[in-house]
Order: C-alpha cells, then structure tokens, then sequence
C-alpha cells in the first residue's frame, strides 16, 4: 500500500499545547512540510519569540532558539549573519512583531536581512489573555479595549505588509489567511516562496498569515475561520505586496 | 621586547577583541565608548567578522545572543544609559547560558546624566541588572593594557561557564592614550556542541531559559547557582600592594585605583603602613583575600574604600569585612573624580 499522507519528519510526535481551533499548529505543520519539500531541516534554525508559539521547539524536530518579546529578528540577524550558509527564519506573533519588536521588524527589513519570516496575525495577543494588539480591528472587543478598539486613543489596525512594502530591500511580503483548506494551501505556497527566496540569497521575505484565535475572540473554530475570512480581511487585503 | 604601541582604552579593547577571536559585533553609539564601535567597524570587515550598528542597545544584546547561540564569540559595547537597555538581553543570555563579552565604559548617572567618568553602575553590573537570580562574570581593568588584557579573560571565563562576561570600564580609561603590547591572536577556540549550527547529524539544539513545567525552573536556578558558587571558589581576581604588612588598606578598583595607589605612596612616605587591595573581578568580588588578611592581622587593620560613586563596592567589601573591621569611605560621582588630596585628608583625619 503507499503512504500518501504522514507527519513531516521536521515535526514532532507531540500534542500542542494550542487551544481548539488555533491557527498555530497548523501554520507550525505547514511550515515543516515545507522544510521537508526543501531538505532543509538539518541546516534550519528558527528562531520563536515569547507568545502563545514560544514553545515551538516543543514540536519542531530542528534547531531553535529562544528570544525575548519583540527581539527575533535581532536574535535571527545575529545567527544569519554568523552563518549565512544556514536556513534561519523567525516565527512570531503580532504583538511580538508589530508592537515591542516594530524597531526590530523595520530595521531587519530595512536592512534586507535574508531570513524569512512567520508573522501570525490573529488581532489579539494570544498567550496574555486577549488583549489589544495593533493589529486588533476597529471595535473589535478584546481584553483591554472592552468597549471595543476606538480608533481615538486606540489608533489603527497596523498594516504590516503595506508598511513594510517602501522598504527597497524588502524581496517579498505576501499575506494569505487560515480560513479555509484553500487558503491553507495558499499560505503553504506563500511559505514556501518565501524559504525559497532566502536559499536563493534575496533577502528579507515576510509572509503575513491571518490566523484564528477562538479562545480570546470568544467564538467556536467554524466561526473564528469565518471570521478571519469576512471580518479580518477586510481590514487586511489577502494578496501580494511586493 | 615586545613592541609597544600608544592606543587609547576603546581601541585596546577593539582590538584584544578581534585578537581573541571575536566574531560577531554589534553596537549603537553613545559617548563615552563610540571610538570602540568605530573601531570595530573598521577592524571586523578587515578580518571576514561581522559587524553591525544595531538599532537600538536591545537589538544590539539579542544579535549578540543569536551570534552567541551559533557558538560564536560575541561582543557588544556601550555606555551606562545604552547598558541599561541591555539589561533584558543580559538576563536573557544568562538563562540561556548563552557566553558573550559587554563592555560599559560608565558615565554619569542617572538618567542622561552626561558624559564624565564615573563608577555608578557597579550595583548594576554585580547584582544582575536584569530580571532574575543571575549574575554575570564582571571584570574592571585599571589601565589601557589591562583593558587589553582583560578582554581575553573575559570571553575565555564566559565561555568556560557559559555566563555573560562585562568588562566594567569608565570614560577615563576608554578615553586615554597608554603604551600597549598587543596579544598574539587565538587560535583553535573551544567547540561548543550546543550550539545552534543545525541538526546534521544530531538531535536539535534548543536555546532557551523558559521552563514551562512545574519544579523545572526551579531546578534550573539551582543549577544556576551551583555554577555560580564555583565561580565564586575559582575565580576572585585581585591586586594586592604592601598587604602584608599594612594596617590601612584602601580598597579601589578601575581607575580610582590609580588615584588610590598614589595615596598608598604618599602615606607611606608618611610614615604610615599603606597597602591596596584593587579587586579584579567584581563579581565574583575578592572576597577570600579579605578574609586571608582578617584572618591573619593580629593587629588591627582597617579599609578606606574609595570610588567615582556614593558607595557601591562598598557594600560588598563590608559584606567580606563583617564588622570585623572599620571600614571608611570617600566617594564623588557625577563628574567628580575623589582626588589624592582628599582622599589623604580623610584618612589622616
Ligand atoms: C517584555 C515583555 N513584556 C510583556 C510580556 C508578556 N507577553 C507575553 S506574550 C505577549 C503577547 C503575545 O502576543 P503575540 O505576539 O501577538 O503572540 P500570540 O500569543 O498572540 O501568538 C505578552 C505581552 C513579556 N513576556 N515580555
Ligand atoms: S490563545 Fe489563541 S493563539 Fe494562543 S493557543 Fe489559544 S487559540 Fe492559539
């Protein structure tokens, strides 16, 4: 009989610890596919920020490193440079890369750093308890903005993409949504791309990746994907940006 | 003879750097220290090592932390404020059990403060900084040479015990020219088989400090410490003039203690039995040679401590003393440097 569907050798024989529904274990899995299609796990190296994905090294079957809440991309600057000749790719949330790490984010971009980047956008910040993060939508109800984010005081959902696309070093940003077995392929795809990019030496590669959080948005997975799908991405155009 | 070139303290440590095989660098500017990271901009290109201006002391410490996590000798400078940023970092790298050398040419605090000399983050560099029960391996050269040569001791003692090294300097001795002879460069540095380099061949490597499960951290800060306690019986460094017979010590480090020796000098010119005691290593701080000349002293003997600050290492050197003997103290910091006069003043008074 032949086999047509197994765990990726880069991933773990472990139970996540993600609630229900959460989009992290399946952009963790994606992620190993991918570097099993490239061959390149032994030379891999992640790098996971504090966030609900902070122990990724729990379930990725290659090297990791830690970083502190904001700091991956320092953190991965300082192993890519060191050695070039390396896989090194960060994996973070949006608190970590678009609020305590914006300089890190900006700078490695700017930079044109070759790594490539998992930035998972799910509007909240997932391991504190569903606070406000900058890319949580307008009157969207989180923790910290009950009444719903109002853009006075509580600014604009930050686009990162958009943001990061007038940097002339950027090779690419694209983002893609969990909401839906296409979009899953598609953002398999987009990975893919962006690995590609960084064994081809091009430099700073992002993939934005709308992602569920059924816990702190307060709803079932069938409607956390839903609404990733019809609310979320009307705040934040699939597509690609550069 | 070996050559003798005049180099200023930064450059001596930029280049003790590149000599002892460092291979990553990553700074911002502040004053007192720029002369080191323009060195290192210059010097590291030249060797195939790698620099860069960070965009903030916090980025700065994280490369520094992935550049060590690669098994790379790693390094970073700055000065009190930017330190201060580092601190999260610092910790960071202290529970990863991560080596790499920080060097803080210290100025005036706190807050912007300005940029004259001083000793006023010796709490700082000695107690941790960071969050955390940690501390770092914290060196205190008193002169340009001995800045150059502390850097070599510094990545070799925070590699042989994966722990932070920090080179504790101020603006005055980054800033001044001395007469230098230069180390030969290091070759065949120690492997590191946890270093994250990928898996070929091996299990995956981890780097971290987060011990999610219950009892784990605690396990692990009692590892920490066992390590920490043989730091403690194995590495005190310090200098001693005229111990043995002297019957009031001054007690300095950094360079205050070039202004204390030239006390020690003068009293003895007195008349009066002077000695130094300039701990070389702050953490772990001399403790045992306190106790060697309490132990010893049928006589009384008393210490005059004396800083560019309002009493930090004086905490520690009450700590060794006990109330064993009287301890006095001089101290200015803010621009202030405690002068021979004095100092002198409030000895014989
Ligand atoms: C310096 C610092 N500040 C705050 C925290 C607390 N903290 C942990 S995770 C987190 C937010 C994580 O949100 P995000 O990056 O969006 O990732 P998610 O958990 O949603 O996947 C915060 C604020 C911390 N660990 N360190
Ligand atoms: S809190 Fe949200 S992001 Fe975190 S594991 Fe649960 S569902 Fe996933």
């Amino acid at each position: 009989m032949k086999k047509v569907f197994s765990r990726p050798e880069s991933l773990r024989d472990a139970a996540t610890h993600y609630c229900p529904g959460c989009g992290h274990g399946i952009a963790h899995r994606l992620i190993c596919e991918v570097i099993d299609e490239l061959g390149i796990r032994e030379k891999a190296i992640a790098v996971c920020p504090v966030g609900c994905a902070v122990v990724a090294y729990d379930y990725w079957n290659f090297d990791c490193c830690e970083a502190a809440h904001g700091r991956a991309l320092a953190v991965a600057t300082g192993i890519k440079r060191t050695q070039p000749d390396k896989f090194v790719f960060t994996y973070q949330g949006d608190g970590d890369l678009a609020a305590i790490g914006t300089a890190e984010t900006i700078h490695a971009a700017n930079r044109g750093e070759n790594l490539s980047v998992a930035f998972i956008n799910n509007a909240v910040y997932g391991m504190t308890g569903g606070q406000m993060a900058p890319t949580t939508l307008l009157g969207q109800k989180t923790a910290t903005t009950p009444r719903g984010r109002n853009p006075a005081g509580e600014g604009y959902p930050l686009k990162i993409c958009e943001l990061l696309a007038t940097l002339p070093a950027v090779a690419s940003l694209e983002r893609v949504a969990l909401d839906s077995p296409g979009g899953v392929i598609k953002t398999k795809r987009a990975l893919k791309a962006a690995f590609i990019n960084q064994l081809e030496g091009k430099g700073f590669s992002l993939v934005e990746i709308l992602s569920p959080c059924p816990v702190c948005w307060n709803k079932p997975a069938g409607e956390a994907w839903r609404w990733v799908r019809e609310e979320m991405a009307k705040t934040f155009p699939l597509g690609k940006f550069k | 003879m070996s050559k003798k070139i005049l180099m200023t303290g930064n450059e001596a440590i930029g280049e003790a750097a590149v000599r002892a095989g460092c291979d990553f660098y990553a700074g911002y500017p502040i004053t007192p220290q720029n002369e080191l990271t323009a060195y290192m901009a210059k010097r590291m290109p030249e060797e195939n090592r790698v620099f860069v201006q960070a965009e903030s002391e916090l980025a700065a410490i994280s490369m520094v932390m992935g550049a060590s996590a690669s098994g790379r000798r790693a390094m970073t400078s700055s000065s009190s404020p930017g330190i201060s940023l580092k601190q999260e970092g610092i910790s960071y790298l202290a529970g990863a059990q991560l080596p790499c050398l920080i060097v803080n040419i210290m100025r005036g605090g706190p807050g912007l403060g300005n940029i004259v000399p001083a000793q006023s983050d010796y709490f700082q560099a000695t107690r941790g900084g960071g969050h955390g029960d940690y501390h770092c391996i914290v060196l205190a050269p008193c002169s340009v040479q001995e800045a150059h040569n502390l850097v070599f001791s510094g990545f070799a003692l925070s590699d042989k015990y994966r722990a932070p090294a920090i080179i504790l300097g101020d603006g005055m001795l980054g800033q001044m020219m001395e007469p230098l002879v230069v180390h030969s460069k290091k070759k065949n540095l120690s492997t590191k088989p946890w270093a994250l380099t990928g898996c070929k061949g091996r299990r995956p490597n981890i780097v971290k400090s987060f011990y999610m499960q219950e009892g784990g951290l605690e396990e692990f800060n009692k590892a920490l410490q066992k390590k920490y306690a043989r730091i403690k019986e194995k590495e005190q460094r310090f200098e001693g003039i005229h111990l043995d017979d002297s019957e009031i010590i001054l007690v300095a480090y950094g360079t205050q203690a070039r202004i204390a020796r030239v006390v020690v000098e003068a009293l003895r010119k007195k008349g009066k039995k002077a000695g130094l005691l300039r701990p070389v290593t702050l953490w772990p701080f001399p403790a045992d040679a306190f106790e060697e000349l309490l132990k010893k002293k049928r006589k009384k003997v008393r210490f005059f401590v004396t800083e560019m600050s309002y009493g930090q290492m004086l905490e520690d050197v009450r700590l060794a003393v006990n109330g064993r003997a009287a301890v006095d103290f001089y101290g200015r910091a803010g621009g202030g440097i405690p002068t021979e006069e004095e100092i002198l003043r409030r000895i014989l008074q």
